[in-house]
């Protein structure tokens, strides 16, 4: 019994709601209408591939893939984790690119003005591709939070952000990735867009000391689950047949 | 206590924020170095079979302001109407073709492009034929799910006048949100494709 069949009804009161009025760009940028529902066709259970040949050996290494002079400032983590989808299965051959804050909680981007510091030696990007069993690591320093024009004061907690391609363009997703222990997690108008605690919960990453490298870096755990799809078993009689 | 199913819920989604360029076009946004080319630039490559088109258009808020900061993917058939993908079951695409273009819109402009090849027919769930089309797919500060939607082509009417996903949008008006018109640049035919966020013209996004 394989799983080819069309993917499971995405669970909208899992995920945000498209108007957010906390969060005050979601407001111009929500469709009012109801999303029109699409029993999936073939254009939306294929999605491109991508090989591990296109992926150079620095690329899930963030402390070295922009250093210049040196290694960048900041607590050095290892995020490891396995991407898997609703059925529990895993999901190898998964392209995941991540960006995230240097330590200070600065991005490198023409168009962020916060006052703290670029750091010359951190670009602040990379990739990998899940192996046969799911998994993915890559090494990186800690962001930092930052303001952001919300509110007069809002901050963000520690993030990292994940872009990950499933097996088929109906599972394409992007989130963010949070630490174990931020306060300032509950109190982000962005993550508070999740109605359900336990769906924010989700998107928190465990601190794991059994895959710390010693005098090296904290490892923290962080596993993503793509849409599943029914078996050929289960897949619904076509119509017309 | 009835039985536990053994299901995973999908990880819930977040904002792909003001700098998803650094994620995912790096070079484009400065950050050269880290590899020579951004995924997604080449949709078809000089040798694909088919019509060379250029899809352009902008990304439109609720107020008409075009987004300076979103990021679009699209996913497309190649000319025979076969996808470039291990789930292809059908039979062998174009390897000319990769299918997957990804750009961000532009920082002055809010103006999105691809130069790509236009796509063939692809069979809906019960063999008929869908209308030519592309998938889209829209991230951006303040989107807060990625928005899934199609564009057709507006010099296909009789293909748009029979496709099985356009006959299930109930307000009529509202078939023309998807529908791109045709136009020329350089003798090269250009598609433009303007996606409303919100408002009286607002495109008919999915739930796939």
């Amino acid at each position: 019994m394989s799983d080819q069949g069309s993917f499971y009804q995405r669970d909208r009161s899992w995920h945000p709601a498209a108007f957010t009025p906390q969060y005050k760009t979601s407001v111009l940028r929500s469709p009012q209408y109801p999303l029109l529902s699409l029993d999936n066709t073939v254009s939306e259970m294929t999605g491109p591939r991508f090989g591990h040949g296109k992926i150079g050996p620095l690329d899930n290494d963030l402390i070295r893939n922009y250093a210049k002079t040196g290694d960048p400032i900041g607590q050095r983590i290892i995020v490891y984790g396995r991407v898997l989808d609703e059925n529990a299965r895993p999901v190898p051959s998964a392209l995941l690119e991540f960006w995230q804050a240097n330590a200070g909680g600065r991005y490198r981007h023409k168009k962020e003005t916060y006052l703290a510091a670029i750091d010359p030696n951190f670009g602040g990007c990379g990739r990998t591709i899940t192996d046969e069993e799911g998994r993915y690591w890559f090494r990186t320093i800690k962001p930092g939070a930052y303001p952001w024009p919300n509110g007069v004061n809002d901050w963000r907690p520690a993030h990292i952000h994940f872009s990950i391609f499933g097996h088929a363009f109906a599972q394409r997703l992007i989130t963010q990735m949070y630490f174990e222990g931020d306060p300032m997690i509950w109190q982000c108008p962005i993550v508070t867009t999740i109605p359900d605690k336990a769906a924010v919960e989700q998107l928190i990453a465990a601190l794991d000391r059994n895959g710390t490298l010693p005098m090296d870096a904290l490892a923290y755990k962080f596993d993503i689950v793509l849409r599943g799809r029914r078996s050929t078993m289960f897949e619904n009689r076509m119509e017309g047949n | 206590m009835v039985q536990k199913l053994r299901t995973l819920k999908e990880s819930p989604s977040q904002t792909a924020g003001p700098y998803v360029h650094i994620g995912t076009t790096p070079n484009w946004i400065g950050i050269t170095g880290l590899w020579d080319e951004d995924l997604g630039r080449i949709v078809a490559s000089p040798d694909a079979r088919g019509e060379r088109i250029v899809i352009k258009g902008h990304v439109l808020d609720g107020s008409g302001t075009p987004l300076k900061d979103a990021l679009i993917e699209i996913w497309q058939a190649d000319a025979n109407g076969l996808y470039n993908s291990p789930e292809e079951k059908r039979g062998q695409a174009d390897p000319n073709v990769s299918g997957w273009g990804r750009q961000p819109t532009d920082g002055v402009t809010g103006e999105y492009r691809f130069e790509t090849i236009k796509p063939g027919r692809v069979s809906y769930r019960d063999g008929r034929p869908m209308a030519p089309h592309v998938t889209f797919w829209i991230v951006a500060r303040g989107i807060n799910v990625g928005l899934h939607t199609r564009m057709y082509f507006g010099d296909e009417e009789a293909a748009n006048a029979e496709c099985p996903v356009l006959a299930r949008i109930e307000q009529k008006h509202r078939i023309q949100t998807l529908i791109a018109s045709r136009g020329e640049e350089n003798g090269v035919p250009t598609y433009t494709f303007d996606i409303h966020l919100q408002g009286e013209k607002e495109t008919v996004f999915f739930d796939i």
